[in-house]
């Protein structure tokens, strides 16, 4: 008898505390406001949103409109929106992320289909040196000199990093003329390599630390870099890669931002993102861009710019044949290096 | 965290008792029905789900872990550096822990105070705070980034307490006069030491010890910015688990950590059999 009274009670007590939890979750969800905006966007864009947010927000369309704005790695940031983070508007770091939520229904099949191919903001990849740059770095052969202590994030975790490893091996083609050249050169690159960090930000962290003496980068992160006092410069190497970061709004968006997304790609939204380091993705942009190498050209135009759909034949063929867990080339070129034995 | 020494006081009072007859009042049962809900959804409930995914593949998902060279040098890595470190905390912990309670000294309750820093701080500052130190910009002129070394720097930096907290209020609570009754009897210091002293806190140490160990294994933030993640070299089980999770792999990423679990079950059984033994013969 006594026994059945403490099961009962055992039973009352663990479906209590289930319900008080279970209310607590249901209670959590966000509701899509007709005028707020959620901005979902990849680390970097923290500062650059701001100005951008505050001057649509002083236009017709963006008066009274709220934001709630989420930024993180562009990966991680891609799979929060899968997993339930409301998002009206996402921006990310490279395509593939975009076409996560493309497969989980979450934004439209067609969002590529606007005048700059969705692409909301453009950079390159640079190396960034020490002030001064001691070991006169000029092109992509001088990183794989003997001695020359080169960092860049680990593609394995990484969207910043496929840039930079893509770039090399766009390099290393056009100079031998073959995919095994690039290879080779991709695999010395590699070998100059003193560590891997999980992402560009950490990545940018260890460099401002004292760590290596060329960092793989976007050119935005080091127009930032220096903007903020860093002791550091960039060199944009005769042939490099357009970064391409897309944005779009979600299905069950709130009508505003259709708007802000607009007005991002405008004169006035594009100029704001110039002046944070992005190089503008529409003609005729012409602003001051504190932190650049040089304020007269903030953005010089790259001789040979490889494309990702000119090159590489677009994200959606590059990123399983370089990038795949298991027979990726640039994966098994990581598990050949063997730095260890 | 404090499991293995729960582990132990029920077990000494159970030890006294005839049989297993259930001791639950209505109070208690209550208590209990907490404690197992509260568990279970936070412990339990999200290892199952982490062993079901892993168990997606059946066993060729394990296989083709441990099998993947990178991975297999991460665990390698993880665990030898993870060892290495409890040994040495085993002696360090033990030895601070003794200085603490035993000695006086001007600054000792500073020392007292601070010794919990590496286990408050955010990992990624203690990273970030070991870079700069022992990093290329360090004032000792000692650059350890980007090699095993700052592996091993960092897990001993984040573990240092454990030990230290674990053997101290033994220590505290250890009767001086059995030491002494000892020393008047003829017994050198160091069979005073072995015989009367060692025994009673090595289930201490034990604890501390697969608390550490479980710790370093984990470890994360502190080795971000510090040991360059670099495959085949400083790339420890934590960084590949992300790895794969952010290359959309997620059977692989949860065979990983159930591998680890594994490991950890292990290395806490093994340390909790080797301190029974030892209480025994005590």
């Amino acid at each position: 008898m006594t026994k059945r009274i403490r099961l009962a009670t055992i039973i009352v007590a663990a479906t209590s505390i289930s319900a008080v939890l279970i209310g607590c979750a249901a209670s959590s969800g966000s509701s899509s406001d007709k005028n707020s905006i959620s901005v979902v966007g990849f680390s970097v864009l923290k500062t650059a949103n701001e100005p951008v947010i505050s001057a649509f927000q002083k236009t017709d369309a963006g008066k009274d409109v709220k934001f709630t704005t989420s930024y993180g790695a562009s990966g991680d940031q891609a799979r929060a929106v899968i997993g339930g983070l409301h998002a009206d508007e996402v921006h990310l770091s490279l395509e593939p992320d975009m076409t996560k939520l493309v497969d989980a229904n979450l934004v439209d099949k067609s969002w590529n289909q606007t005048p700059t191919q969705g692409i909301l903001t453009d950079s390159v990849v640079v190396f960034l040196v020490r002030k001064g740059n001691p070991l006169h770095i000029t092109s992509w052969d001088d990183l794989v000199k003997p001695g020359v202590k080169v960092i860049t994030p680990n593609p394995a975790s990484s969207g910043s990093a496929k840039w930079n490893i893509l770039a090399a091996w766009a390099h290393g083609r056009a100079e031998s003329g073959s995919d095994a050249g690039a290879a080779t050169f991709v695999t010395k690159l590699l070998h100059n390599t003193i560590a891997m960090p999980g992402s560009g930000a950490d990545a940018l962290a260890s460099f401002v630390a004292g760590n290596g003496d060329v960092l793989l980068a976007y050119e935005n992160d080091s127009i930032e870099a220096r903007a903020a006092g860093e002791a550091v410069d960039y060199l944009i190497p005769n042939d490099t890669l357009l970064i391409q970061n897309p944005a779009a709004v979600t299905e069950d968006a709130s009508p505003a931002a259709q708007d802000f997304l607009d007005f991002q790609l405008s004169k006035e939204g594009q100029t704001l993102y110039a002046k944070a380091g992005f190089r503008p993705v529409i003609d005729g942009i012409q602003t001051e861009v504190p932190g650049v190498e040089n304020p007269s050209d903030p953005f010089p135009k790259v001789k040979h710019l490889y494309t990702l759909d000119q090159d590489f034949g677009g994200w959606a063929k590059a990123d399983p044949e370089f990038f795949d867990e298991n027979s990726g080339t640039i994966t098994k070129i990581i598990s050949g290096l063997n730095i260890g034995s | 965290m404090t499991t293995a020494v729960l582990s132990q006081d029920t077990r000494a009072v159970g030890r006294g008792r005839s049989g297993v007859r259930s001791t639950l009042t209505r109070g208690s049962a209550l208590g209990l029905g907490i404690a197992m809900v509260w568990f279970s959804l936070l412990v339990l409930i999200p290892l199952a789900a982490i062993v079901a995914t892993a168990g997606e593949e059946g066993w060729r998902g394990y296989v083709d872990t441990l099998t993947n060279p990178q991975s297999w040098a991460a665990i390698k890595l993880t665990v030898g550096q993870s060892l290495l470190v409890t040994g040495i905390n085993v002696v360090m912990g033990t030895l601070i822990a003794w200085v603490l309670v035993r000695d006086r000294f001007w600054g000792k309750r500073l020392l007292d105070l601070v010794i919990d820093i590496p286990f408050a701080m955010p990992t990624i500052v203690a990273g970030l705070v070991l870079l700069g130190l022992y990093g290329p910009k360090g004032p000792l002129g000692i650059n350890v980034s980007n090699t095993r070394t700052s592996v091993t720097l960092a897990l001993a930096f984040v573990t240092l307490p454990f030990i230290v907290r674990t053997v101290q209020p033994v220590l505290a609570e250890l009767d001086a006069d059995v030491e002494e009754a000892a020393a008047s009897l003829g017994a050198r210091r160091l069979t005073t030491l072995r015989r009367i002293v060692l025994p009673s806190i090595i289930p201490a140490i034990a604890a501390g010890a697969a608390l550490s160990f479980a710790r370093a294994i984990s470890e994360y933030g502190s080795l971000v910015l510090l040991s360059g993640m670099l495959p085949y070299r400083t790339e420890v089980v934590s960084v590949r688990v992300l790895s794969f999770i952010e290359g959309g792999d997620r059977t692989a990423a949860a065979a990983l950590a159930t591998i680890m679990l594994g490991v950890a079950l292990f290395v806490i059984v093994a340390l909790d059999v080797i301190q029974r033994r030892m209480a025994r013969r005590g």
